[in-house]
């Protein structure tokens, strides 16, 4: 079970896409997962075959869980059928899925990267997480570790903790059936834990605000928030979007986040240090520049799928790409990838008129940029003063991973794509 | 196409974008963007089916004329046809 976000911590099998035996391509997608916020799409990082599904649709299964098993092509044929060594050739031959390239988030699981034998050596894990594993009396040898080569974080060791919480809870909560209880007892006693037992999208919304406060909370306890803002003329960008729409037809019309999201990539590209992540004490900057669009769900909260590689496309790709994404956020069908490989969220809260927003980053981003409401402003240039549609863009940046020099030359970086609209 | 016609297919395109949103229950001169929360990517949707429904292509530069349900039946009993 792939971790599809900081704050996923079990996912439900709703569907498997493959059977055993059935050829897989990396991208492929080969199962439909149900998470507290939405439904996703989970692809195949390599190219394979499926061997085994080892989770049955319906389940919940805690992230890291192995689902399936591809066997990767890597697998001399002629390896195979040497029958003596077929365990071994297993064990190395197989990877299990989920396995995401470059985790992007803490969380997101890599089921024991190396082959099993691996595991018998030194159990490798954090100090905090051997402390905490001490406290509550779980074998660290027993856990599968979530950090590189399968080392064991304390988040590992807490949802063991909370797993075994929840199991001695349910076994808590099976005990009465066999005595019975007079019903009046049993009215008054404390409805029993939503949590516990049911699975956590019974209460769709109550789920997502807690995946939301999950993140959220991490975020303001672990991340230095710096805040940075800058009023931007728009006047160049609205008068370039408007001929360009007129040019359009309504169906291929551009909406003014795709200037915004295009500009904040080519930005990335001049001042990279705001790409990437903070995982394991070190600022990990990443190449590839994905952007986690915010989008609200009408019932409420709001996910932060990824555009991938927004730098990379024209305008029109990246028009259509939004309108797909946002289309199938509202209708639940999201792909793993856009889960998990946003390397910096944009949230733009224009819509109602809100002039500038503080963004809370999302962990283990690095960065989040905001943009207000597009507002006719009295604007001063070369002495003379006019009114100019203006729009505030506001940085909130880690300080562990960047500093406010370079948070200033990301903003004018930004402020200088959007005064050149046709360069987009 | 009378009044009400308009008015159906309004409401039609209304809930399929707002499916929880009663539309029939907005007053005439409501801001219907805020009355149903509706982001400039719902909008847009509304313009597409409104001209896939009405054939009218409405100028983005006539959004702006386009808040309330009054005002849009007055703008498109001018436009359709």
């Amino acid at each position: 079970m792939p971790g599809l976000g900081a704050d996923m911590v079990t996912g439900a099998l709703v569907e498997w896409k493959v059977k055993p035996g059935d050829r897989v391509k990396r991208g492929d997608i080969i199962a439909v997962v149900d998470t507290d916020k939405a439904a996703i799409e989970i692809e195949v990082f390599e190219d394979g075959i499926v061997e085994d599904l080892r989770v049955q649709p319906g389940q919940t299964v805690p992230v890291g869980t192995v689902m399936a098993i591809i066997r990767t092509e890597a697998v001399p044929f002629a390896a195979e059928i040497a029958a003596a060594k077929e365990e071994k050739v297993l064990v190395e031959g197989t990877r299990k899925i989920m396995e995401i390239e470059a985790p992007p988030l803490a969380e997101v699981v890599i089921p024991s990267r190396q082959p099993l034998a691996g595991r018998a050596g030194r159990i490798k894990a954090s100090p905090y997480a051997r402390r905490l594993a001490a406290e509550h009396s779980i074998d660290l040898g027993a856990l599968r570790g979530t950090g590189p080569q399968g080392e064991i974080y304390a988040s590992d060791v807490e949802s063991a903790v909370s797993a075994a919480g929840q199991e001695s809870s349910k076994e808590a909560g099976g005990a009465p059936t066999e005595e019975p209880v007079p019903l009046v007892t049993k009215e008054k006693l404390p409805p029993t834990s939503p949590i516990a037992g049911k699975p956590a999208a019974t209460d769709y919304q109550a789920a997502i605000r807690r995946a939301i406060a999950a993140a959220m909370a991490r975020s303001n306890r672990e991340i230095p928030h710096y805040y940075l803002q800058t009023r931007i003329d728009m006047s160049r960008t609205l008068h370039w979007l408007e001929s360009e729409n007129l040019k359009r037809s309504i169906k291929e019309r551009i909406l003014l986040a795709v200037p915004l999201i295009k500009a904040v990539a080519l930005a990335l590209g001049e001042v990279p240090e705001l790409n990437g992540y903070w995982i394991d004490d070190r600022h990990q900057v990443q190449e590839s520049i994905n952007i986690g669009f915010a989008i609200s769900l009408r019932q409420g909260g709001l996910i932060t799928p990824a555009i991938l590689g927004p730098d990379l496309m024209s305008v029109d790709e990246l028009m259509e790409a939004l309108k797909d994404l946002i289309t199938r956020t509202r209708a639940g069908r999201l792909r793993s990838s856009e889960m998990t490989e946003a390397t910096i969220t944009v949230t733009s809260l224009g819509d109602f008129g809100v002039e500038t927003v503080y963004g809370v980053i999302y962990p283990p981003q690095v960065a989040l940029v905001g943009f207000g409401k597009v507002m006719e402003q009295p604007w001063a240039e070369n002495g003379l003063l006019g009114a100019r549609p203006v729009v505030t863009a506001t940085l909130a940046g880690d300080h562990r991973a960047t500093d406010g020099r370079r948070g200033a030359q990301f903003l004018d970086a930004l402020n200088r794509r959007l005064q050149e609209p046709s360069k987009l | 196409m009378s009044e009400e016609q308009i008015k159906h297919v309004i409401f039609k395109i209304l809930r399929r974008i707002a499916p929880e949103s009663d539309p029939s229950r907005l007053a005439p001169d409501e801001n219907i963007r805020r009355a149903l929360d509706i982001d400039s990517f719902d909008a847009l949707n509304f313009f597409i089916h409104l001209h896939e429904e009405l054939g009218v292509n409405i100028p983005e530069s006539d959004y702006g004329q386009l808040n309330t349900l009054s005002e849009m039946l007055d703008y498109l009993s001018v436009h359709i046809g």
